[in-house]
């Protein structure tokens, strides 16, 4: 799996959560992903990135264009340094919020995926890394 | 400050969703919404938001939220100009936009609103 070109933006404010939505929709682009998948692809980036300014209290996201011939992707990673997430067998399967939201950010972002993983823990924060292909 | 901008077409507003909305803009949104439903007795509220790439969860229950707001108002809610792909995301999400109602283009988010307006007055 070869990378083609790598981003790190980050996430601090509301206004870095649109740009991250405007820097994955450019990757998808680039690599040429059909109108649905960039939309999937920038969703999910949303949610994500709303989940680590709002739960994480602020991180980065790193977004990275794949190549492995035939098929181009989109790997997207955020990372944070926030409390971490206790119950993720409960966060993940939606519906459950602890943050006033509907709880469909991880759950969201996961289906609207191919690739999914999270590594989170307690004080110490949360790693989510996405990636879509076409 | 920036802000979305809401336009009175007799009795109905007429909003339409030209920017990439951050968080504040959408709640800001909602709050004159609400103010505005009150301010100009409307009794419909056209939402366009066909100019929007993507609406996440939070858009969609910033969407959910200013209907069920204007219905408590009075005033009925119709989203318009969902584009397809964003319709099929919304889905994939698991975001139903419950009691939202939605139209294909203004005219018909537009006839919707009228014909209400017109039961009602039967």
């Amino acid at each position: 799996m070869a990378v083609v070109n790598s981003v790190v933006l980050p996430i601090r404010t509301q206004e870095d959560i649109v740009r991250v939505r405007q820097a994955t929709r450019e990757a998808a682009v680039g690599q040429g992903f059909s109108l649905v998948d960039q939309t999937k692809l920038v969703t999910a980036a949303s949610e994500l990135a709303r989940n680590t300014l709002d739960y994480g209290k602020g991180g980065d996201v790193e977004i990275t264009r794949l190549s492995e011939p035939p098929r181009r992707g989109v790997r997207l990673v955020f990372t944070d340094q926030g409390p971490g997430i206790a119950a993720i067998d409960q966060a993940l399967p939606g519906g459950f919020t602890s943050g006033g939201g509907l709880g469909l950010g991880l759950s969201g972002a996961k289906r609207l995926s191919n690739d999914f993983s999270i590594v989170s823990k307690v004080g110490e924060g949360t790693q989510v890394m996405i990636a879509r292909w076409r | 400050m920036e802000k979305i901008p809401i336009l009175k077409m007799g009795r109905f507003l007429l909003v339409t969703v030209q920017v990439d909305m951050h968080d504040q803009l959408a709640l800001q949104l909602q709050d004159d919404l609400t103010a505005r439903i009150v301010a100009a007795r409307a009794r419909g509220v056209l939402i366009d938001i066909s100019s929007l790439e993507v609406v996440d969860s939070f858009i969609g229950r910033m969407i959910s939220n200013i209907a069920a707001m204007a219905k408590v108002l009075d005033a009925e809610t119709v989203v318009v100009g969902i584009q397809p792909a964003v319709a099929i995301t919304l889905v994939e999400l698991g975001l139903s936009l419950e009691g939202v109602r939605t139209a294909l283009n203004v005219d018909r988010g537009m006839a919707l609103l009228q014909e209400r307006l017109a039961d009602e007055q039967r």
